[in-house]
């Protein structure tokens, strides 16, 4: 059973939601992710994903174009992402890393080459962002050989028709993108989510995750009440940001996002679920 | 080298998935997958709809002024001492290039549709002032985004766009060009894709845009066929263009490519010099990848992260290239060549003081190739240069590289 498979079936007996916390590696630096990721696990975070920095991340909002652009000003390509998770992978067996990013650098190293690279470090799924379910058979070959996950979007105007084609490529979990936009925008409606997520449900058996436009505590439980997961994103990247502002150091800058995730868990564990 | 392709195979790309070979594609993500499925049905319906295609050839005669002519400029020809060479005048359309040919299909597309509000992204900002144009002359909301790097060098077009009431946004992420302004424009789609149409001004970005905007620029290469019969009583010997996203390029070779007897250069930008790295030609020295939707070759590092690119030109400064030149390029049926900075500029200065037409720094590029080009070919032959745009809103650059200041 894949380590997603298992994190959604483990907390469904427990009755909780999984919190994805996203962030970009090697944002402000290489050396700080590693730790970082170790302080969301012990924050709460129940699966990381991981951003690998693009030069042209055309999904992003400002925010996280910021990361990606501090990233890649300190170095940061794919291959060092990789290293970075072969690195969590010594402490961390159990947690569940998801890859987020965008198709170029996963076709300039070769599909099989990435999905061999990346099972060798300990990466269990990947999502790239512009690779749609038209586009993506040769990279779900290489995936499902070594037994990652894919992870796929569904968007508010993707139409029944695409959710069964998408549910027929997809596994480990679906990322519900809860709003027409980049990341980081908006305001979300937990009744239209719901709605969404009902459609959803009839193509697929698979875990639902919600993402985009969810900042805090408050809107995090609200989404837990009614999907499998919540992600986080922007709210983590404009944490760390405004730490960098402050010219804070890498401890605090690492407490400071940590300490949003656990408030955030505290607010999804005592309410919605 | 075209007599080993099989004629019949151009007419067949691209297929259903928007493929041109291994190039072109969907790379967008979920979000704008519906919309562009909901724009290539109505696209395919409409390309065959007769009262369409009355509406777009009305518009192309009356409002852009088409056809434009095919000059020869003889004195030129005589200087350089080979083949005559034939410009094709799209630098005479209204707003002065080739793009207006595009973005007129598109705005009847967006009405159609029911949009209310269209987004382009725009380079040396010729894009930029056709889809304003459009927009003001339908009543649409409009919003250019624009690389602060041209907002700065292609002022004159700015202050253009902002008269014709359109909104110019500049874009200070990435390299603050061309790509910098495709992603912010996608962006904004994504967001706004219920109310807003999205002109792309090339051929690239996602299917269907790579097939319909060469479709709307085909008129460029059907009527140089025709005027070439008629002004020569044949077919040219070689047709020459310059090749950023490579719309005005495709324009005119699309028709011809069944032609085998017609030789075919796009020029791409070889900025400082090829060996400088400071260039903008990823056919000549780039690889495959994947950007702004579609698969074709790219300017990218070894680890996959697009690299800057240097041009003269604004419009020719991007990293990428339709993806059905990567198509033609690798079956050999059009040669992918460079002119550089320094090339380009002589070229604008010799056809300004020669014949009399300032061309645009991006169709300078084709017109330095096609001298070279001409000059090793007979009088009795003739090549035709896609004169793709005018150069006014060049003159603050090549002022000052002539160390003038307005």
């Amino acid at each position: 059973m894949s380590r997603i498979k298992g994190r959604f079936e483990q907390l469904a007996q427990q009755g909780r939601k999984a919190l994805i916390p996203y962030i970009v590696a090697g944002d402000p630096s290489k050396d700080i992710t590693v730790p970082l990721m170790h302080a969301l696990v012990e924050a709460g975070a129940d699966i990381l994903e991981l951003g690998v920095p693009f030069s042209d991340p055309m999904a992003e909002g400002p925010t996280i174009q910021l990361a990606h652009e501090r990233a890649l000003d300190e170095g940061t390509r794919l291959r060092d992402v990789l290293e970075m998770v072969a690195q969590f992978r010594e402490r961390d067996k159990e947690t569940p890393v998801l890859l987020m990013g965008y198709a170029n650098p996963v076709a300039r190293m070769g599909y099989a080459q990435f999905a061999d690279a990346a099972h060798a470090a300990g990466i269990d799924a990947a999502l790239t962002v512009d690779i749609p379910p038209e586009e993506v058979a040769l990279l779900n070959t290489e995936l499902r050989r070594v037994a990652m996950d894919n992870i796929f979007l569904i968007a508010p105007t993707t139409p029944d028709e695409r959710m069964q084609l998408i549910a027929d490529q997809a596994s480990g979990f679906i990322y519900y993108v809860a709003l027409k936009g980049v990341t980081g925008a908006g305001h979300l409606d937990t009744d239209q989510v719901a709605t969404q997520l009902a459609r959803i449900r009839q193509h697929t058996e698979l875990p639902l995750a919600v993402g985009f436009g969810i900042k805090d505590a408050t809107s995090a439980s609200a989404i837990a009440g009614v999907a499998d997961g919540v992600v986080v994103g922007s709210a983590l990247v404009q944490c760390l940001s405004d730490g960098l502002a402050a010219n804070e150091q890498p401890e605090s800058l690492i407490a400071r996002v940590a300490g949003l995730l656990a408030e955030i868990r505290r607010g999804m564990d005592n309410t919605g679920s | 080298m075209s007599s080993e392709i099989d004629q019949n195979i151009f007419g067949t790309v691209p297929d259903a998935y928007g493929r041109f070979g291994e190039y072109g594609g969907k790379y967008v993500a979920e979000t704008l997958m519906s919309a562009l499925s909901e724009l290539e049905t109505l696209y395919n319906k409409l390309s065959l709809d007769p009262d369409f295609q009355r509406e777009l050839d009305q518009d192309l005669a009356h409002y852009v002024g088409r056809p434009s002519p095919l000059y020869e400029a003889r004195r030129w020809s005589e200087q350089i001492g080979g083949a005559r060479i034939f410009l094709k005048r799209e630098d005479l359309n209204h707003t002065g290039a080739h793009k207006v040919n595009n973005t007129v299909g598109q705005a009847l597309l967006a009405k159609h549709m029911g949009k209310k509000r269209v987004i382009a992204e725009t380079g040396a900002g010729q894009h930029g002032v056709a889809t304003a144009t459009i927009a003001a002359r339908l009543g649409l909301e409009c919003q250019i985004f624009m690389g602060e790097e041209d907002v700065r060098r292609q002022a004159l077009n700015v202050y253009r766009m902002k008269l014709l009431g359109a909104e110019v946004i500049p874009v200070s992420s990435g390299s603050k060009t061309l790509k910098d302004a495709m992603n912010e424009a996608m962006r904004d789609w994504v967001t706004n894709v219920d109310d807003t149409f999205y002109i792309i001004g090339t051929v690239a970005g996602p299917h269907p845009y790579p097939a319909m905007v060469r479709d709307f620029q085909c008129v460029i290469g059907r009527e140089a066929r025709e005027q070439s019969l008629a002004q020569v009583g044949k077919l040219p010997d070689a047709l020459v263009a310059c090749i950023g996203g490579g719309s005005n390029a495709i324009g005119l070779f699309h028709p011809f490519l069944n032609d085998q007897s017609v030789a075919m250069y796009g020029v791409e930008a070889g900025g400082r010099g090829m060996s400088s790295g400071e260039h903008a030609a990823p056919l000549n020295a780039g690889s495959p990848g994947i950007l702004h939707g579609n698969r074709t070759y790219l300017m990218q590092d070894e680890d996959g992260q697009i690299l800057h690119t240097h041009s003269i030109s604004a419009g020719l400064d991007y990293p990428g290239v339709g993806p059905e030149h990567a198509w033609l390029k690798d079956i050999g049926r059009v040669s992918y060549v460079v002119a550089n900075d320094d090339e380009a500029l002589a070229a604008f200065h010799t056809l300004t003081r020669v014949e009399g037409i300032m061309p645009a720094l991006e169709s300078s590029h084709a017109l330095a190739y096609a001298a070279k080009l001409a000059a090793d070919m007979r009088p009795d032959q003739h090549i035709v240069v896609n004169l793709s745009g005018r150069g006014d809103k060049d003159i603050h650059t090549v002022a000052e590289l002539d160390g003038i200041q307005f």
